[in-house]
């Protein structure tokens, strides 16, 4: 088929706060041969929806298909695929670095540099905050290799469309839904 | 009104509407049962809860109704898969109803506890665990419209016991609220647009139907486009039936082991019409072969299903019964032109295809060909039955020797390709149609996969007939055995069969047989003079292969004409 040319794509599905729900979307991704690179689960305002936002890679007619397949899942409220739009991303990671004294200055300057943060000090370690995209925090794991990384945590990335762009997607019918009044009431958020 | 999980069951498939299930007590569904039996609900006790599942299956294919079945946790539920993977492939609305340990014992793994629900959840349309009794209703009232709406197919409920045990309120609810699904039903009026005007255009136009068309009941509407514009039809394997199969413009069906004519016609088409198919492996061979030429319109109410494989140049989502309606409409408004004459060089090119090669066999003096078996079950039931088939070669020489003049009378294994898939569906087909004929041809293999049925068949008086063309081989895996692998047939000889007359009288049954060509005739219309359920064992030609065929992996030009 036309168009072989494999991109990395944020696809946010929102979709029904139930058990067993997460593993209906891995499991069509296993199942049916797509490969997920990272991946965030966490609730919406409403208590009822989820946000799972996946990095993926592939083909235009391999992307057509996962936003399909996973439109297609009866849990699946609303899919959205940020790319080729203007969209914010961002990951996090905790970084622990051994901290000798003579380096320490040197890791400081670097999260000076990065714009992060020393969240945990020990004797011989510096823990570190980081958040960007994935090459923000692959840089300052480079940087950061040398002195000695103990261990890190990463997490997947997240994604928000630009605002002035939403109303553009809303045409689309790739807008997400209203918040129910009682997740409003209960959270006292008013938009 | 305060009823207890068990009695909400009966209450709401009441509601639904369900007369029959299909089904197979134990420990943790016995409060159902107790209830079954006093409710005007019909059951038919199976003998494996594999048949179960493709009795409602056969059921609803027949019928066009919800086909549900009950059985029990762990091995009942898991006896199921097989029924459950095969309706999700053949898009076969099903609601399977399994036994759960009670829901504090989940995941203990208790006695006969098993995840079903996590087994099912890639070969089911939707699945569901009752925590609740309080959501039972729902969840029933949601399981029945997400089996029948959109593209059809099998949903899962699992029921704790304590979930069957426990009361609440009941009501039935009157409608289904799920913002998460909303099937298109309606196509795209400027896709519908272009559709027609691409039709219009087209010299050499063929339509390609399948299953979608059985299941939304739009044959009519395809008949209409068909003759009112002079476009030849061919079908897959599921949507046998959709057009009539002694149709002038019938073209039979295409594939691995379609017609040399539907093939040809495919390569060489200028634009191919899909309608409710999903451009399947055993449809287009190797893709890039596959109706090089042609523009492709796609209508199919899954939008996955579009551009899965081949690329279309206008997809149309929506029900296929308004798609083509829509279509109809739209090139009635248009100028009339003298479409038989138009189409007449076409036309004529697929009779040459036709006359240089046709479906043909040699039934010679003393071997009975299988071919001759079905062309003579079509002759005598004057094409009339429901044809059920397991799998194999009976499927195709029954594909192609029964000319289908009807939908929901070709009751096969598509997707899945079950052996022992025949049998327990036509018990489930002729539950569903009992004034109709309804016929299993199997295979000496197959037939052994489910034969455990027959009780089933004879306690429930359920007059099925099974035509056994019986070659003593698994005789598809042999044929590729003799055409790809020099002949080296590995394990596909039957050794040990049984003697499937004296099989089918120890079931209480009645047993015939026939070994010369003359025999067929008289024991097949023996066999439709007695009540009860019968196996006809018909001793083929061991040696016969399935021609033409399309080797896998090949364009479906480069047929072997064997």
């Amino acid at each position: 088929m036309e168009n072989n040319h494999e991109q990395k794509h944020t696809i946010s599905a929102l979709v029904d706060n139930e058990p067993g729900v997460l593993n209906r979307v891995t499991g069509l991704f296993s199942g049916r041969g797509f490969n997920i690179e990272s991946l965030c689960v966490a609730e919406t305002m409403d208590p009822l929806v989820s946000r799972i936002t996946l990095v993926t890679r592939g083909n235009n007619q391999i992307i057509e298909q996962i936003t399909k397949q996973l439109n297609k899942l009866v849990n699946v409220i609303k899919v959205m695929d940020f790319t080729d739009t203007e969209f914010v991303e961002r990951e996090m990671a905790l970084i622990k670095v051994r901290a000798e004294a003579q380096t320490r200055a040197e890791i400081l300057r670097i999260v000076d540099i990065f714009r992060c943060k020393v969240v945990d000090v020990s004797p011989q370690f510096y823990t570190i905050e980081v958040t960007g995209n994935d090459s923000k925090i692959t840089a300052i794991l480079g940087l950061l290799n040398h002195l000695g990384i103990k261990e890190i945590a990463r997490t997947g990335a997240i994604a928000m469309a630009r605002s002035k762009k939403e109303i553009s997607l809303k045409k689309e019918k790739i807008v997400f839904i209203e918040m129910p009044e009682e997740a409003t009431q209960k959270t006292g958020y008013r938009p | 009104m305060r009823l207890s999980g068990a009695e909400i069951i009966i209450e709401s498939l009441i509601q639904e509407g369900i007369t029959t299930i299909f089904g197979y007590p134990g420990g943790v569904i016995t409060d159902i049962y107790d209830h079954l039996e006093k409710s005007p609900i019909r059951h038919y006790l199976v003998r494996h809860e594999q048949g179960a599942v493709h009795m409602a299956d056969g059921y609803a294919r027949s019928s066009g109704k919800v086909g549900v079945c009950l059985v029990t946790s762990g091995p009942g539920a898991t006896n199921t898969v097989t029924g459950i993977a095969s309706a999700f492939m053949d898009s076969i609305p099903v609601v399977v109803f399994t036994g759960q340990v009670p829901t504090p014992l989940i995941g203990n793994d208790a006695f006969q506890e098993v995840d079903i629900v996590g087994i099912t959840r890639p070969c089911t349309k939707h699945n569901y665990l009752v925590k609740k009794v309080e959501d039972l209703s729902r969840v029933i009232k949601e399981a029945f419209y997400l089996a029948r709406s959109g593209r059809p197919g099998p949903v899962l409920v699992d029921l704790p016991k304590d979930v069957l045990q426990n009361k609440t309120e009941f009501k039935y609810p009157k409608k289904v609220e799920m913002r998460s699904y909303r099937p298109t039903y309606s196509a795209h009026a400027g896709q519908i647009e272009k559709a027609a005007a691409q039709i219009l255009k087209a010299r050499r136009p063929i339509i390609y139907a399948g299953g979608g068309v059985v299941s939304s009941r739009s044959s009519r509407e395809l008949k209409t486009l068909a003759e009112g514009l002079t476009i030849p039809v061919t079908t897959t394997l599921m949507g046998l039936g959709a057009f009539p199969g002694r149709h002038p413009l019938w073209l039979g069906m295409l594939g691995m082991h379609g017609t040399y004519w539907a093939n040809m016609s495919v390569a060489q088409c200028d634009l191919l019409i899909a309608v409710g198919a999903r451009f399947d492996d055993r449809v287009t061979g190797k893709v890039d072969l596959f109706a090089p030429e042609a523009k492709i319109i796609h209508i199919d109410i899954d939008p996955t299903s579009i551009r899965k494989n081949v690329s279309v140049d206008i997809p149309i989502v929506g029900d296929c019964k308004d798609a083509l309606s829509k279509l109809n409409q739209s090139l009635h408004k248009q100028e009339k032109s003298d479409w038989r004459k138009i189409r007449q060089p076409w036309l004529e090119q697929i009779q040459e295809w036709k006359k240089t090669h046709p479906l043909t066999y040699e039934q010679g003096k003393d071997e009975i060909k299988p071919q001759y078996v079905v062309e003579k079950l079509y002759e005598v039931t004057q094409g009339q039955a429901i044809i059920a088939t397991e799998v194999g070669q009976n499927q195709m020489w029954a594909a192609q020797f029964y000319h289908f003049d009807r939908p929901n009378s070709f009751i096969t294994s598509g997707g899945l390709g079950v052996m022992g898939y025949g049998f327990p569906a036509a018990i489930g087909a002729q539950v569903a149609c009992p004034d109709r004929i309804v016929i299993d041809i199997a295979g000496d293999g197959s037939i052994q996969m489910n034969i455990q049925e027959m009780a089933t068949a004879v306690a429930n008086q359920v007059p099925v007939k099974i035509a056994i063309l019986n070659n003593g081989y698994l005789g598809m895996v042999r044929q590729f055995q003799e055409l790809f692998y020099e002949k080296r047939y590995a394990q596909t000889f039957l050794k040990g069969n049984p003697d499937f007359v004296k099989l089918a009288e120890a079931y209480g049954a009645a047993g015939l047989r026939a070994e010369r060509p003359e025999e067929v005739v008289p024991v097949i219309e023996k066999a439709l003079s007695i009540k009860g359920p019968v196996i006809m064992d018909f001793v083929v030609c061991p040696e016969e292969c399935v021609a033409p065929m399309v080797p896998a992996g090949k364009g479906m030009t480069e047929m072997l004409l064997v």
